[in-house]
């Protein structure tokens, strides 16, 4: 039967088809742990006396709460340092491998699993976080989880889990220059709605996915949830396989042959079904940014603040009209007049070395615009290592921009990292929603090349609207792979023992 | 999870029509990292009132919540429902139910019975007239006695079954631990494990400091 990547996916999982309405029972690969939603999940194994299944298919990060300053001093924050601290005891008592803050594999959990290359094709992968769709990226059938299924899964392994509508993205044509795949996916949501996505895995196909390197898709796929969706997926392909080669967890020798010729078993069939499609022309974009307080509320930079009165549908004129009163934006302002206090780049979106080296690029040789704060904050700590390994860090702290430890940092202000009310940013992150980076903080979302475009001139601005060198060459960021984050100068990889007790297999009850 | 079949308690009858989940338990609670110990964020806001039915001596060791319609809309949180367990609670009476509280108590353990309107009317009059009367809730039967009168309520034979055989999801699941080992036996070489641990080498990371 003709079948869509998903589908293949959720097949090669089933360790139990469902009867008679009741879910179907799913196997997980890869489960990703961190502190803000595990807590309780652990707490509960606790209370009834089980165990964590398989610690061999689990990992944690500590990325949430962690400062991106001093570092090696006691957390100041009282809550945050005890949903640190409760990760850490836990991970220690169920034997769960754990890469804490001062480590050098320390970082947001949707980093850390591509660059150790323990994200791969065909797995499914869950963490207890909406951007877990991330690592559809890579052909994975990756999705977000509430805390009560955290403990499932650490418990028995699986899911139970009624099945996903399936929605084909198709973007033709290949980018302009300036546009990135993260004007991509701000188009699609624009053009879909927050909601549109709803009950579907959304599958990105098309000449210019295909074109776009391994990180550059991780942004598309992060962004599915954005559009309602449970999971986005990119069908793996050469530049998958190129990225995963030699990373610390890829498959080795005869494994990864056996594994290269499954994953290219992983695509859609021509005459697979889908539920719903989607088209979209990559030639005519232009980098986006959003205006309201919902990463639907999108427009190309070239437009203006949309006016109110002039939309028809009675609900969506409220929203626009609240959102720009929150925003402090007047109808029919040119987007690029709007200023700026803040600049943002980092997060699970857009934080990962092609987007630094991107952002230096730009930047290079640069001073950022006086009363403008730039922070620059590594989505982990290799990417941080890489980044001055290529002395991007330098470039940046001549800019003007302050240069951080690895966490999520401003994309959700749940450390000291946050907007004061009333200020405004362009962030590289995904979510601008009310008091997400802080409250009353005003967000507007943006590409990683908007983002240094605007640190330089202050207000939302395109890289076509600076005077760059003619020899630089931006469109390359997302044309061609230039990931190096796993086979880097920093050496081979290596086993290591970690000091945590690990359990055995647990008995089952 | 413990298996339920029969609870006899006193009853507490809270007469409030849509009661959600951030009167239930507001969301500063949230922060929390424990699953246990909510017992004092239960209707926290409610509870520095003197006239409140909690606070009310005949009332305070309550164990069957009498409530209005529309309990639990609201946000999806768990809490919800651990609040009212910590605090003693075994089961809930309403004439509706928001539909994702009622899933998270048939998963948790607390029962939440339909009632009809009028049930519900007759219960709280013999609450109210002799506070601290004891109800009994049958689950077997699906009905609840206050005195002399017996009332019955709805539960879908689902969660009814769940409840009386005291499984919660995990439960349900590891009663196929045998079809779980036996696809882990089919599970490809190349597919990943976290252990061994393998990185690259460990790297002293330099704290950033403020500018
Ligand atoms: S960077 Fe932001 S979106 Fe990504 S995991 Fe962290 S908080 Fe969530």
């Amino acid at each position: 039967m003709a079948g869509t990547l998903a589908e293949k996916v959720w097949e090669a999982h089933l360790v139990r088809r469902g009867e008679d309405g009741s879910p179907d029972l799913l196997y997980i690969d890869l489960h990703l742990v961190h502190e803000v939603t595990s807590p309780q999940a652990f707490e509960g194994l606790r209370l009834a006396g089980r165990q964590v299944r398989r610690p061999d298919l689990t990992i944690a990060t500590e990325d949430h709460n962690t400062p991106t300053l001093d570092i090696d001093r006691p957390i100041a924050d009282l809550t945050s340092r005890t949903q640190i601290d409760t990760l850490r005891a836990n991970a220690k008592e169920f034997g769960v491998r754990l890469h804490s803050l001062g480590d050098a594999d320390q970082g947001i959990v949707h980093q850390v699993g591509p660059q150790l290359g323990l994200t791969m094709p065909g797995l499914t992968v869950v963490c207890g976080d909406s951007h877990t769709s991330t690592h559809g990226a890579f052909g994975a059938l990756a999705f977000g989880i509430g805390t009560s299924e955290v403990e499932h899964v650490l418990a028995t392994q699986t899911l139970p889990l009624a099945p996903f509508k399936t929605m084909a993205i198709t973007v033709n044509g290949a980018l302009p220059a300036g546009a990135t795949s993260k004007d991509i996916i701000l188009a699609i949501i624009a053009k879909i709605g927050t909601g549109g996505g709803q009950g579907y895995v959304l599958e990105y196909r098309g000449e210019a996915i295909r074109a776009l390197s391994m990180e550059a898709r991780m942004t598309i796929c992060n962004m599915s949830i954005e559009a309602g969706a449970r999971a986005g997926m990119i069908a793996p392909d050469e530049t998958t396989f190129e990225y995963l080669k030699g990373r610390p967890h890829a498959p080795e020798g005869a494994d990864w042959d056996e594994a290269v010729e499954y994953w290219k078993t992983l695509r859609s069939d021509d005459d697979a079904q889908y539920d719903a499609e989607v088209v979209l022309e990559a030639t005519d974009l232009e980098p986006f940014v959003t205006w309201g307080t919902n990463p639907g509320q999108g427009l190309p930079l070239s437009a203006s603040v949309p006016v109110p009165a002039d939309i028809a549908d009675e609900g969506e004129r409220e929203t626009a009209a609240k959102a720009l009163e929150y925003m402090g934006l007047t109808a029919g302002t040119p987007l690029r007049d709007i200023k700026v206090d803040t600049v943002f780049i980092g997060s699970c979106t857009n934080g990962r070395i092609e987007d630094l080296r991107s952002v230096a690029k730009v930047v290079k040789g640069k001073e950022k615009a006086s009363d403008v704060r730039v922070l620059v904050v590594p989505s982990s700590a290799r990417v941080r290592l890489q980044a001055e390994a290529e002395g991007l860090d330098v470039i940046f702290k001549e800019f003007g921009a302050e240069w951080r430890n690895a966490g999520c940092s401003m994309c959700l202000g749940m450390n000291p990292d946050q907007l004061a009310p009333g200020e405004r940013s362009a962030s590289t992150s995904n979510r601008n929603f009310e008091g997400r980076q802080g409250k009353g903080g005003r967000t507007h979302l943006v590409s990683p090349l908007v983002a240094a475009a605007t640190a330089i001139r202050g207000t939302l601005s395109s890289v076509s609207d600076l005077d760059l060198p003619f020899d630089i060459d931006i469109t390359t960021f997302d044309g061609t792979p230039l990931d190096g984050v796993g086979a880097s100068p920093l050496g081979e990889s290596v086993v290591v023992d970690l000091p945590i007790p690990v359990a055995g297999q647990p008995a089952l009850r | 999870m413990e298996k339920f079949t029969t609870h006899t308690g006193v009853g507490v009858p809270l007469r409030r029509s849509n009661v959600d989940t951030d009167q239930i338990i507001p969301a500063v609670y949230l922060k929390r990292v424990t699953r246990t110990g909510f017992e004092d964020a239960l209707f926290a806001a409610w509870r520095g009132d003197s006239s409140f039915v909690l606070n009310q001596e005949a009332y305070s060791a309550g164990s069957v919540l009498v409530a209005g319609p529309d309990f639990g809309t609201g946000s999806s949180r768990e809490h919800a429902v651990w609040a009212l367990k910590d605090y003693g609670f075994r089961v809930v009476l309403s004439s509706r139910f928001a539909d994702i509280f009622r899933g998270n108590s048939g998963k948790q353990g607390l029962v939440a019975g339909v009632v009809s309107p009028e049930d519900i009317e007759i219960l709280w009059k013999i609450l109210e007239t002799k506070p601290g009367t004891e109800v009994t809730v049958d689950l077997e039967a699906r009905t609840a006695t206050a005195d002399d009168v017996t009332v019955p309520f709805q539960i879908d034979d689902y969660t009814r079954w769940r409840l009386m055989e005291g499984l919660d999801d995990i439960g349900l699941t590891l009663q196929e631990a045998d079809k779980i080992t036996a696809f882990e036996e089919t599970r490809a070489s190349w597919r990943p494990k976290t252990l061994p641990a393998r990185h690259l080498p460990a790297v002293e990371i330099e704290a950033a400091r403020p500018v």
